[in-house]
């Protein structure tokens, strides 16, 4: 399998303490890679290093060959690399089909246009309606952000990263806050992705984790620790000491 | 554009233009705008102020209420295109739609120019750095008397008629129309951007700039566009100011006149398109009526009002006019609907 995404000794230091130390990572195309490890791992941190909200103080990240490390987060999406988020950065005013069609235009280089009528753009719209369908917001398509359930604003977070056409999608605890049934249902909505598209998650759930990835990697204390198939991983004893091995005692 | 109709969401596309098609009270409001010119002829001078300082607060409308930049110094742009407009025809070029043209141009250059400073940084950075710039641009059109006049302002303004066919009179009445169809034509303007996939875009930086670059969109490159329309626009309305009144002094600069459009616009509701026209039309003709009235407390009453509509009606006068309407709406179909038997 190609590899898509890499990184390459990425190093990164709050003051003292290092949040990435020496990650060398890569995820294939078409991959179902999950991030696990205990709090404060450095996987949030790892995600910024991904899309350039932060800049490594060493090493490198390859997106598809080219090493974009120093590249400007806007610059990434449009290579390829899309993210969600943790706590939810959605447009709270504007309605689904805004937000998403908002994304789309971005997606087809037309956010600097400011002559064309957006409303007359059918094929744009069409396109953010039929994601929202695909996603199952399709009724709530008109009603502002900020009115609808936690569930739904969750797969609309995801659905502005989706309209993007990303080759690496990021996927920032898609499942914080949703109640477990709302969960299972947004995973079966991600099980749907393309083959096209690679995803790279990070999660806590691990029920929800060894559902949906094929491969795992185990951050702690911002390194690797190990990496492999979801069996391998979970009959590994390091990973049960650190990480599984808290769920025991907790 | 029946080719859409072949798309499967077509429903969800026409919803989105219904909601940025013209509506009555739209089209109603421009017409009254024609009309006053016909009825109440008295009044001319004082609604081409209103025009003017309309035409100022949409420039702010545009990056405060769109883009969500904060600004305490629009009026460096006002008053830039002011003197550009009074200078020029001082110097012998009276020809006014030039002379408009040049004012916002030279405004728009400055806006331009200062977007790098100003778009640095959060709304408390903003606000010290645009009224800073407004507050150094007023001490140098306090300096270089000899090109500006000082604190006499510029005197011996004369223009051409307009398309060498209306020229300027006493009752306001060419200064009105010329005022009025060229806040109408950059309104139409201002509109056509707004309901662009740009102008989305604007509402999403103001919304959630950290998604906008999650999003891969060039947020400063976004935002510099929009400060550089909304100071060529400014620049425009300072122009007309100054040729309608055939007159400019360093009051246009000044940091109350920066405070009297951002009051202007938060009177008449920002990000509404209409709320600084709306704002300025109340604002004015308040201050002319209550000056008529108490002529040395009349600014006492205005405070009131500005306090009262800040807690009364979130959305300025707009949000006010269209909770009523939404309310008006309601019962009008609460009386159709056959359920009540």
């Amino acid at each position: 399998m190609a590899v898509v995404l890499e990184t390459r000794n990425l190093m990164k230091h709050f003051g003292a303490l290092a949040v990435a130390n020496d990650v060398s990572l890569t995820v294939e195309q078409g991959a179902r890679h999950a991030l696990i490890g205990p709090n404060g791992a450095g996987k949030t941190t790892l995600v910024n290093l991904l899309t350039g909200a932060l800049a490594p103080n060493a090493g490198h990240v390859i997106l598809e060959g080219v090493d974009i490390t120093g590249e400007p987060q806007h610059r990434r999406v449009a290579r390829g690399l899309a993210r969600t988020f943790q706590v939810n950065q959605l447009f709270p005013g504007m309605t689904p089909l805004e937000s998403v069609a908002l994304s789309v235009a971005q997606q087809r280089g037309a956010t600097g246009h400011w002559w064309p009528r957006l409303a007359r753009d059918g094929e744009a719209i069409n396109e953010a309606a039929e994601l929202l369908d695909r996603l199952r917001l399709l009724d709530c398509a008109h009603k502002p952000t900020k009115t609808l359930p936690y569930g739904r604003q969750r797969m609309l977070e995801i659905a502005l990263a989706l309209a993007l056409h990303p080759r690496v999608l990021l996927l920032d605890e898609p499942a914080a806050g949703v109640p477990e049934d709302e969960s299972v249902e947004l995973y079966a909505s991600l099980a749907e992705l393309p083959q096209t598209v690679a995803v790279l998650l990070i999660e806590h759930d691990m029920d929800l984790v060894f559902r949906f990835a094929r491969h795992i990697t185990v951050l702690v204390a911002g390194s690797i620790l190990v990496e492999g198939s979801p069996e391998e991983i979970s009959a590994d004893a390091r990973v049960r000491e650190v990480y599984l091995g808290e769920a025991d005692h907790g | 554009m029946t080719a859409d109709y072949k798309l499967r969401y077509a429903p969800e596309a026409d919803r989105l233009k219904a909601a940025a098609s013209w509506r009555p009270p739209e089209v109603a409001f421009w017409l009254l705008a024609v009309a006053a010119y016909f009825l109440l002829p008295r009044h001319l001078v004082l609604l081409s102020r209103v025009a003017v300082m309309g035409l100022f607060a949409l420039s702010l409308d545009l990056i405060l209420g769109y883009a969500g930049i904060i600004s305490l110094g629009h009026a460096a742009f006002f008053g830039l295109g002011g003197y550009a407009a009074g200078i020029l025809a001082q110097h012998g070029w009276g020809e006014p739609l030039s002379g408009l043209v040049v004012g916002g141009l030279v405004a728009a250059l400055l806006g331009f120019a200062t977007s790098f400073l100003v778009l640095r940084g959060s709304d408390l950075t903003r606000l010290m750095v645009t009224l800073g710039i407004c507050l150094m641009l007023f001490e140098v059109a306090n300096k270089i008397r000899w090109l500006t006049g000082g604190a006499d302002g510029l005197q011996g303004i004369s223009l051409w008629p307009i398309l060498g066919i209306w020229s300027f009179d006493l009752y306001g009445r060419t200064a009105y129309g010329y005022s009025i169809i060229v806040l109408f034509l950059i309104f139409l303007l201002a509109r056509r951007v707004i309901h662009s996939p740009y102008g989305l875009a604007l509402r999403g930086i103001k919304e959630n700039e950290r998604r906008m670059h999650a999003l891969g969109t060039p947020v400063v490159r976004r935002l510099v566009v929009a400060y550089t329309m909304a100071a060529g626009m400014a620049g425009l309305a300072g122009a007309l100011l100054t040729q309608t009144t055939q007159f400019v002094s360093l009051d246009v600069l000044s940091f109350g006149k920066s405070a009297e459009v951002l009051l202007i616009l938060v009177l008449g509701g920002s990000g509404t398109l209409y709320g600084g026209l709306i704002g300025s039309l109340a604002l004015i003709v308040a201050q002319y009526l209550l000056s008529g009235i108490s002529p040395e407390y009349w600014q006492f009453w205005i405070g009131i009002a500005f306090i009262a509509l800040v807690f009364l009606a979130r959305g300025g006068l707009m949000g006010l006019a269209q909770g009523a309407l939404a309310l008006l709406h309601a019962r009008w179909h609460g009386r159709e609907t056959p359920s009540r038997g």
